[in-house]
Formats: C-alpha cells, structure tokens, sequence
C-alpha cells in the first residue's frame, strides 16, 4: 500500500479490516471512525462509562477531595525493551495521580494519530493499554482520536488523564518536608531511560536493559498503611530522581543530603551510563517513587514496600537537613560531598 | 561491577590518599589533562581529599571545549543545507557557536542526528543515498582512529555521499605550549589515558626530558586518578621526573599500532586553533589530500567565518591552568550551562561546567 492517503478509498470507505494503515478518514468522524473506534478501541477499554458513547463520562466518585492529572505521551520509538507507549501512558497518569494519595479511579485517553500508522501498530498498543489498565485497577471512562497528515506527529502520540479520590486526612505536599525526614527510593534508577536510549537510532546498543513502566497505587497504599504521616511522594520520571530531590529542596527550602552507595543502580544499567556518559540520577524512571517520610518511620516504610513487587529494591537514600536550603548534596564513595544539581537540559551521550 | 567497582573502592582509595599525604613534602601543581579525568575528580570530590599542599590545575583535554567557533559555525552552515544530514556525538549539538547550535538548526528543519559512532553516522549514508551524510569529526587522539576508520570506509564502499568536517586536536603539542608559556605554573602532568590507548607514551618522552616535569598516562576512576596522582608526586619529590604509565591495564608503550595506521592513512598533522588558545603550530589533524573528495569543509564551500569571543571569558587562562573556573568574575553570573560564553562551559566536560555542576560557590 502506498504511504499516501487513498482518496479514492476516503470517499468509499471499506470495512476497517481491508486497511492495514490509519488513514485521515478514520479520524474524519464518519464511516471509518466510527469502524475504528467500534472494533479496534472500544473492545479494549470497556466501562460502563465509555460503552454509552456520550460526549463524556459521567461519574459517581466517593465523597473527599479529587486529585486530577494529566499527561501527553510522546516517547520514540513507541516499542522499547519493556514496555510501550500504551503501558507507559496508562502507568504514567495513574502514578501521577497515585502520588497524591489518591486511589486512581477513571482515565480519559485521547490519541493523535499519524496517518500511515500500521494499524496492527495500533491494536498492540491498545492492548498494553487493555493490560495496563487492568492491572492498575483503573477504567478508561472517555476518550478521543484524531488523525493527522503524515509528517504532522511521530507515529502516535497519547494524552491521558485521570481522577482519584484523595482519603481523608491525608494531605501529601513537599512542602511539608522538614529537616529530620527521610528519603526512600522504591528500587534501581535509570531503568526507563537506559532501555528508550538502547533502541534509539543512532545511539542503539545491545543489553537486557527493560523499561521500569509500571503502576505504583499498590506500592502507595502500602506506604501509607505504616506510614499516613507520609510527607511526600513523586515518580522520578524525567529529569530523573536528582530533579525530583532538587525540587522537594526548593519547595521546602531544605537540604537533601544523599549517599552515592545507597542508591540502587542495575548492573547493566549502570554499564551503559558508563559507556555513555550518563549520571543515573538523571535518567527517566517510570516505575519508581520517591517517598519522604519522617525519620522514625523509615524503616517501617521501607519493610512495608519491600512487600510489594514494585518496591522489593525499596532503601533509604538520604535524609532532609536544616543546611544548605535549596541544595541536594551527594556523599560519593571515597566520602566527599558535592552537589547534586537541576539537569540544564536533556542529559547528553559524551564525546569519549 | 566488574572493572568499575574495583576502581571506586573506597579503602582502596582511602590507602592511596594516605600515601600521597605521606609522600608530599611541599606544594606542587599538577594538571589533568583530560576532561574526563577534571570530571571524575569533581564528580566523586576527589580534590576535597587531597592534601593543602596538592593543587590540581584542570587541562585543555575537553575536545568540545577546544573545538573552535569556527568550526561550529561552518557545521552551522553546512547543516543548514537543504538534502544535509549532520551528525555527531551528544555533546556537539549543544555547543554554541556565533549565533546558533545544532539543536537550533533542527529545531529550525535542518535533519541533525545524534550519533555515538561515526560509523553509524556511514549507516545513514548508506541507507539514504540522497542524501548527503556529514560527520562533525571532532576530539583528541582517541577518537581519531574511528573517524578515520569511517572515512576509509566509505572509500572502500564507494559511499560518495559521506564526508566530515575534521577537527582533531594532539595533546602532545598543547603540553609543550603550556610547558613553554612564561606563566606556566604545571609542575606534573596526569596524561590523559584513553589518548595513551592509542598513541601510547613514547611521544611524552622528550617532553618530561626538555621541560624536566613528570608525565604520568592516568585511567579515570578514582583509584586510577589516586594511582596516578600518587606517581607524579613521588617523581617530583625524588627530582627525577620522566614518563611513568599507571594506567596498567589500558596503555602499552607504542599505543594502538593498528588505530594509529589507520589514522596515519587518513590524517596528517597540521597547525589547529584552539577556542580560548588560539593557534598551536602541527597541533591538529587534517584529512589528506588523498581522501579530500570526503572533505565537508571543501565539499560544501562555506564563505571564511571569522569570529570573537566575549571578552570578559578567561576560559584560555583556565584552559593553560593559569586560574580556577570560580576566579572568574562571569562564572555562575552570566555564564552558565545554558548561557556558556566560552569553551570551559560549554561542554559538560569542561572545567567550569564540571565547577559549576558539582561545586558551585561555597554552599559546602
């Protein structure tokens, strides 16, 4: 089939199954929507939400403050050791919403297609979407697709959003950091990142590296089942867990010190930074959280998420101190201290 | 990790700090060479733990940073050619030049690649015969042999639509000039090891011989970089400098005898500015008349391109370890990673980024 779209075959639209491309008519709202959205999106997300097909979901969430986010996926390549762009939209909101506190509830998803986007592509991510979701417990209330020219969006990009109910009583922020805290890290650093950069043209290299994408609610209720005095909690995506230390330290204007031999790292991850010039604390994460929690706590806590899959890997990396307001230090392996600071940009592959 | 943890480990480490303090009787200065040496040592606070009387001067071995602006702006040019495809390692694209960096060319349509191998960069030439693939052939002796091999390559195959723009800066030469200089202060040299891999250490030799300083080709881990500190000192204090390897398990004698053959085919030696230096005669390597069909700079005519440095910059001083990143009244003010306005910040390696990264003002 030739890349360009067929008008011949817009203007009389065949059954969904005799294209193998997405083409700009199944993002027109007629025929080809309409087959598109009937048999290859709905089949993956059902709800009774989404199956009345409304303008929008209609939902009846329990009583308490709402926690809402949003995010847009628009990783490359879509497939990468581990995982998809599906799963990672999916795991992606639903984390950013468990930080919070929140049980997710409800997704909204809405797609930008490209159009020549193979649409067994498509099916493949809709179904990581199918599993992801399952898995974590949340419904796909709403959605939305559209179609744009070829050149105009790398293949596929995903917005999703979500909603959760915040328990009462809980009232997580960084701001409520305090000298005397502790910081936990769920498990190893640079998992996502690595496995993205393994497979990326131009930079590709063999390993067994795999994407960390999974949701973390589980691993949240845990925390907060030992822990409800919990001070804060974040998924260290991009920018790495040294942003989201620097960025506790700015909101509460403490230090954060750090101790380069806790932080856990893959052997293999930790191999390709080598190779590649990369701090791990700066590389993306998609399945990892940082959590500070009081010092007395700590323990407690880390047990507890060593409970769960997602936190078997779960240790202490660092405390909250009165010094330095606004810094994150690191005390290296020969027992320096330097600071560990805000990435400028994107972290780039070195020279030699 | 095999071949890493080894080299961090701390008792280790701790054994050969206590005999550099043992060893030192008096202040000596000491240069890395090697941006990745300045950046091991900032990164894992391996200056704080040195002894007073140790200073440790960072070197012009940061390929990025010595690239000169020149070069960057005919990069600028060519990649904003229509049909061109121009590619290099990460830190490259960052790199301002005059006006403009890569990132912005792309930003602007221009078809920018990151690549960690000019032979990756020949794969695009293949693949895509329309159009035409340029390599930024930038760095020390280290990465010539690649580059090199990407050129011969592309001969071999016939690949008509590869070619690189050349700037390869020789370590040897830029000792000399900063041996030379009537400020010099460098007592000792770390040699920068992945450039003794290749060229081995045969050249340092009539250097420690006529300037009477210690040459001492040093790894990058922490215990390589103690293992190699610990040797310079010991050949300062006996007053018997010379040419001592420690980077046992990387660098022979005569280096890479087949990387420098295929250098040898490839390059020849020519005079090469410096950002922040200025020109140092026979400190460079150029493409040979032989393969100058895949000359990018003859290739694609670029009008001469003159340009200026900002003046308040000392990076040149810094470069020659005359002064320290933070003596610079700009550091930290309107010179930052993301506003560099000399060649120390511009790349990550760089002294003053690797300062301003892991060792910014006094909040320690």
């Amino acid at each position: 089939m030739s890349d360009r779209p067929d008008f011949e075959q817009m203007a009389c639209p065949m059954p969904l199954l005799d294209h193998d491309t997405v083409q700009l008519a199944h993002g027109a709202g007629g025929r080809l929507s309409a087959d598109l959205i009937d048999k290859l999106i709905l089949p993956r997300f059902t709800s009774t939400e989404l199956d009345r097909l409304e303008d929008q979901a209609v939902l009846d969430l329990p009583p308490g403050r709402v926690a809402f986010s949003t995010d847009t996926f628009v990783v490359s390549p879509v497939f990468f050791p581990g995982g998809d762009i599906g799963d990672l939209a999916v795991n992606g909101t639903v984390n950013d919403v468990a930080m919070s506190g929140a049980e997710p509830m409800a997704l909204s998803v809405g797609f930008v297609l490209e159009e020549g986007l193979p649409l067994a592509d498509f099916h493949r991510i809709l179904c990581s979407m199918e599993a992801a979701s399952r898995s974590a417990g949340v419904r796909v209330v709403t959605g939305d697709t559209k179609v744009v020219d070829r050149g105009s969006c790398d293949r596929i990009f995903i917005n999703t959003s979500g909603v959760g109910v915040v328990p009462a009583g809980l009232d997580l922020g960084a701001a409520r950091i305090a000298p005397g805290d502790a910081v936990v890290l769920s498990g190893t650093l640079a998992d996502h990142g690595m496995a993205v950069m393994s497979v990326r043209e131009g930079l590709s290299f063999q390993s067994s590296i795999a994407s960390d994408t999974c949701a973390l609610q589980g691993l949240v209720r845990a925390i907060l089942d030992v822990c409800p005095q919990a001070k804060a909690l974040r998924d260290p995506t991009r920018g790495g867990a040294a942003t989201t230390l620097n960025e506790f330290a700015a909101a509460a204007r403490v230090g954060i010190k750090i101790d380069e031999g806790a932080l856990p790292v893959r052997d293999d991850v930790r191999g390709a930074c080598e190779i590649l010039g990369l701090d791990p604390l700066y590389v993306a994460n998609e399945g990892k959280l940082v959590a500070v929690v009081p010092g007395a706590a700590a323990d407690a806590v880390v047990t507890a998420m060593r409970q769960c899959p997602e936190g078997r890997e779960a240790v202490v990396i660092g405390q909250v101190v009165a010094d330095h307001p606004g810094c994150v230090t690191l005390r290296t392996g020969l027992g320096a201290e330097r600071i560990v600071d805000m990435p400028v940009g994107e972290q780039l592959p070195r020279i030699c | 990790m095999k071949y890493v943890d080894e080299f961090r480990d701390p008792a280790l480490a701790r054994a050969l700090l206590d005999r550099i303090a043992a060893t030192v009787t008096r202040p000596w200065t000491v240069m890395e060479i090697c941006g990745g040496q300045t950046h091991s040592i900032m990164r894992h606070g391996i200056d704080q733990l040195l002894p007073d009387e140790l200073e440790l001067v960072h070197g012009p071995g940061c390929p990025v940073c010595v690239t000169p602006l020149e070069t960057i702006d005919r990069a600028l040019a060519i990649a904003e050619r229509p049909g061109v495809i121009m590619t290099s390692f990460g830190d490259m694209l960052r790199v301002p030049g005059s006006r403009d960096d890569l990132f912005r060319v792309k930003s602007r349509g221009g078809d920018v690649r990151m690549v960690d191998s000019p032979l990756k960069a020949l794969e695009f030439a293949r693949r895509e015969p329309e159009h035409e693939v340029v390599f930024l052939a930038v760095g020390f002796e280290t990465t010539a042999p690649g580059n090199a091999m990407a050129l011969k390559q592309a001969r071999a195959e016939g690949l008509t639509n590869f070619s690189e723009i050349v700037s390869h800066v020789l370590v040897p030469p830029a000792m000399e000039a900063i041996l030379a200089s009537p400020a010099n202060r460098v007592q000792g040299f770390l040699a920068a090891g992945h450039v003794c891999t290749v060229m081995g250490w045969q050249e340092y030799e009539p250097l420690a011989e006529k300037y009477r300083v210690p040459i001492v080709p040093t790894g990058f881990e922490p215990v390589d970089i103690l293992e190699g500190i610990l040797k310079t000192v010991e050949l300062l204090e006996s007053g018997d400098p010379g040419v001592e390897n420690r980077y046992l398990r990387a660098v022979k004698r005569q280096g890479n005898p087949a990387a420098r053959a295929v250098v040898d085919e490839v390059y020849e030696v020519c005079d090469r500015k410096w950002r922040g230096i200025g020109t140092i005669p026979a400190s460079g390597l150029g493409i040979r008349a032989e393969y100058a069909d895949f000359d990018a700079e003859k290739k694609f005519a670029v009008a001469d391109i003159n340009t200026e440095e900002p003046a308040v910059c000392i990076s040149g001083e810094i470069l020659q370890g005359l002064k320290k990143p933070h003596e610079c009244p700009a550091f930290g003010q309107e010179c930052t990673p993301l506003n560099p306005l000399g060649a120390t910040m511009v790349s990550s390696e760089g002294a003053c980024a690797a300062y301003h990264k892991y060792a910014r003002g006094n909040l320690l």
